[in-house]
């Protein structure tokens, strides 16, 4: 059989590329209406009034009290679908107002008047107090350790907004079919089943009367994991109201405004050192900003305090998260969640101490580095191969780092100073803790016709990350057919089972494990010419049993691995930088697809590197300042240089054909290689990100 | 009443003079190859060719382009310049999500016809108008490095 690595074209490629991808701003309904929403413009208050001016025929209101239920299913449901007493946030939806025709659904929205009582908000990070979710875990004996200690260094870091900003902005259209009493909704989204079940609460109907249905999705990047929901709700309350199809469009700003971003953080650390330079002990106080509500923090937290002490063995430890609640908007899911904080604040944190003791950033890490066998920091294992030493071996030979490091530490002189930086990281592959075996339980579903091709059933989207062709080629290469053979059309909740959402790089890994677990009963039944299923349940592997009361045992059944290099030269007159280079090794068991897999790698690294320098995004009394690409800046093809990039093989035996989690670990190196990077060229320490070219200048002034 | 040639073919707009162009190509000619990514002219998703250059349609209004000959990805995906952008695009992984894709294909195409041997650098700059969140834009360039070099005599 050929190797599975070797890449086809996406099966997705000439649809999207011809423009014949319709997306939910290219659904057309008859009759369907335009909306739009009245907002918070305050950041806490009381509704006192709603005046709304006269409705002509055809338009429609709606707003909390037109629902069944006004609680939004996120994990936990504090979040009303519509604003009706109180406002939580600047942008919070107050109503949803549809017509036929948009400027005058917007003028309506504009002469709609709102009266508040203001109440005082709490709008930063530092001045909150309440408590969205709280998670804490010691190992050891971290008191003696630090009381035994030859050096003690404590730091603070700093990590602001970050902004999934895909292409294609939030969209959803619902249908109300009055005849039948069902809701049809057709959206960019990343998980079907949340959207479905979400309706169902919100609207008061059973499982027969919700139809899902994804669109041709542009971007999400966790951004439409959770949100998706929300939309779907208000779109379908307003559908059911008008009797007619309702489209919810976002345009930029109101959806850099509103939605979900990488929560901002703060995370004060404190490292004892044993007179070898060991890091003996570390204490480790992170605080996410969760933002009005709860909704995912608590599980972002999670991942964020699980690599609180990176890709390193340290014996004694002591790790407390807060997500804390302020009156701003709510963050969310975005490629990493919670994991770039910690690896930016971690991986900084290892060069600072390296410094101190006069060792070389790389040298230091070795010291540390964790191997197959050890135990992670929840008192689970590393059961598989930690590929560290391969990693690096190879970022070596490609990157030529050392020598570099080694030339750039020398004096420099003049505008122009050079620097390299280098980040070790990991990824906990699927969703924290016990979820796939106690809540998700999922289902795939393989449909063989009469004409022997296969489709494949299951609730996980292509959102760009290439599942349409990984999964394809996973079914093609175990019933030796043709990829041509092998159908996956976008989820449909009247016909896919539940496989759970798009999101914690778990669809390809346990997803795909069933995908190939149906194929196999598939091909051992089959008779050519006749329709055929076969099903495949999620089964849990062996591990070390969660708990997460104790916050113990395995927290995640694999690990991806890598590591990145980031050269760069910087202006000392105008604090700006010039990539020269950037390297990338990642271990993400088996890859599927090299081409899958490299678009994963060069996007994560540049999504990574924007987080750590460019992208700034602030709230100033509460709201959104950078709300447009105007002010908001993400990389342009002038801000980056061609990567190198390599996979290591490291076959994992729960995942198809090998293959581990792969889309977020891409990210999660990139800010701290380049601060780390900077921070050599400057010959100072940034602990915080995003690292402008004003943030540079400033620490040159002072 | 505005006339503009539209992918070849002479048209008549009934929309006023200062609706977006991009409005009139997706809603009322039917035409969504281009999309709205930021609407204000930052991003390119919207782009088109306007007598042969790259504009935004999302900041260009209808009446900038009276007279003017308008080619979408519509009135170009039938070409063998089209084919052979889209054997290169696929071969080097460069689209993903596919909403900046219409868009990209456009400053590949204006890029092309100003220049059939572009370096690196002019690539980089062609498309810097043009964001994208997926791919890094490493693969799309690739690609249009690869049209090129294979596209002898098409541009």
């Amino acid at each position: 059989m050929e190797d599975i690595s070797k890449a086809v074209e996406r099966k997705d490629h000439r649809l999207k590329m011809s423009g014949r991808a319709e997306y939910t701003c290219d659904k057309r309904l008859e009759g369907m209406l335009y909306s739009a929403f009245v907002r918070s413009e305050i950041a806490h208050g009381r509704i006192l009034d709603i005046t709304l001016p006269d409705l002509p025929a055809g338009y429609v209101a709606v707003g909390g009290h037109d629902l069944y239920d006004n609680h939004l299913p996120v994990v936990t449901d504090e979040q009303p679908v519509f604003a009706v007493d109180e406002v939580c946030f600047v942008g919070e939806a107050i109503l949803l107002l549809a017509g036929p025709d948009l400027a005058t659904v917007r003028r309506l929205c504009r002469e709609t008047k709102v009266t508040y009582e203001e109440l005082p908000a709490v709008l930063t990070l530092d001045e909150a107090t309440e408590m969205a979710a709280h998670y804490h875990y010691r190992k050891g004996d971290v008191e003696a350790a630090f009381a035994q200690a030859a050096q003690v260094v404590e730091e603070t870091f700093t990590t602001g907004y970050q902004e999934q900003a895909y292409l294609e902005v939030q969209g959803m259209v619902a249908q109300w079919d009055a005849e039948n009493g069902k809701m049809h909704v057709f959206g960019s989204l990343q998980a079907p089943y949340y959207v479905k079940n979400a309706v169902m609460r919100v609207l008061g109907l059973d499982d027969e009367h919700v139809r899902v249905v994804q669109q041709v999705t542009g971007g999400g990047f966790g951004g439409k994991e959770d949100y998706p929901s929300l939309i779907a709700c208000q779109a379908a309350a307003a559908a059911k109201k008008a009797g007619a199809p309702v489209r919810v469009a976002y345009d930029r700003r109101e959806d850099m405004t509103v939605t979900t971003k990488r929560h901002p953080s703060r995370l004060h650390y404190a490292a004892a050192l044993d007179a070898q330079h060991r890091i003996i002990a570390l204490k480790a106080d992170i605080c996410l900003d969760a933002g009005a509500y709860p909704g995912l923090s608590g599980v972002v937290l999670q991942r964020s305090v699980n690599v609180a002490a990176g890709v390193y063995k340290i014996e004694h430890l002591d790790v407390d998260g807060r997500a804390v609640i302020t009156h701003t908007v709510p963050n969310g899911a975005f490629r990493g969640f919670g994991g770039p904080q910690s690896i930016f604040a971690m991986e900084s944190l290892m060069n600072h101490l390296a410094a101190k003791v006069g060792m070389t950033p790389l040298a230091f890490r070795q010291m540390h580095v964790v191997q197959q066998g050890d135990d992670t920091v929840t008192g689970g294992k590393f059961h598989q191969y930690v590929p560290i030493p391969d990693l690096l071996a190879k970022v070596e030979e490609m990157s030529a780092y050392s020598r570099k490091y080694a030339a750039y530490s020398q004096p420099q002189t003049g505008r122009y100073r050079r620097g390299i930086g280098l980040s070790l990281f990991l990824h906990g592959c699927g969703f924290t803790g016990s979820a796939e075996k106690d809540i998700l339980r999922a289902r795939v579903i393989l449909r063989k016709y009469a004409d022997d091709t296969v489709e494949i059933l299951a609730s996980n989207v292509d959102i760009g990350q290439g599942l349409k062709t990984t999964f394809s080629k996973i079914v093609a290469a175990v019933l030796d057919l043709p990829l041509e053979r092998i159908i996956c059309p976008n989820p449909d909740t009247d016909r896919v089972p539940d496989s759970g959402p798009t999101v914690a790089s778990r669809s390809l890994m346990i997803v795909g494990k069933l995908v190939e677990r149906a194929a196999r009963k598939l091909k051992a039944g089959w008779e050519s010419g006749k329709e055929q299923e076969a099903v495949a349940d999620y089964e849990a592997p062996e591990l070390i049993p969660w708990d997460m009361d104790k916050f113990s045992g395995d927290a995640y059944p694999a690990y991806s691995w890598g590591v990145n290099v980031v050269e760069l030269e910087e202006d000392r007159l105008t604090g700006m930088t010039k990539l020269l280079g950037v390297w990338g090794v990642f271990d993400v068991g088996k890859v599927i697809d090299n081409t899958v897999m490299l678009g994963q790698a060069e996007g994560g690294m540049l999504q990574g590197i924007g987080y750590g320098s460019m992208e700034k995004m602030e709230a100033a009394a509460g709201k959104i300042r950078q709300n447009s690409f105007t002010d908001y800046m993400i990389p342009t093809a002038m801000d980056t240089v061609p990567n190198q990039i390599a996979f290591i093989d490291n076959y994992y035996a729960d995942g198809p054909f090998g293959a581990k989690g792969a889309g977020e670990l891409t990210l999660l190196g990139g800010a701290p290689a380049y601060t780390a990077a900077v921070e050599q060229a400057a010959g100072k320490a940034y602990p915080n990100i995003p690292l402008t070219p004003e943030r540079i200048l400033a620490a040159e002034a002072k | 009443m505005l006339d503009f040639i539209l992918n070849g073919k002479k048209c008549t707009s009934q929309l006023p003079p200062q609706s977006r162009l991009l409005d009139v190509l997706r809603e009322e000619f039917g035409l969504h190859a281009p999309k709205e990514g930021c609407g204000e002219g930052e991003c390119g998703a919207c782009a088109v060719l306007v007598d042969g250059m790259l504009w935004n349609s999302c900041i260009t209004p209808l009446a900038n382009v009276q007279g003017k000959s308008v080619l979408t990805l519509e009135g170009f995906r039938d070409t063998e310049k089209y084919k052979l952008l889209e054997q290169c695009f696929g071969e080097a992984g460069a689209v993903q999500c596919g909403f900046c894709t219409p868009g990209m294909i456009m400053a590949a195409e204006a890029l092309l016809r100003q220049k059939p041997h572009p370096q690196e650098a002019e690539i980089r700059e062609a498309i810097s108008g043009n964001l994208c969140r997926c791919t890094g834009y490493n693969m799309i360039i690739a690609a249009v490095r690869m049209a090129a070099e294979r596209g002898a005599g098409l541009w």
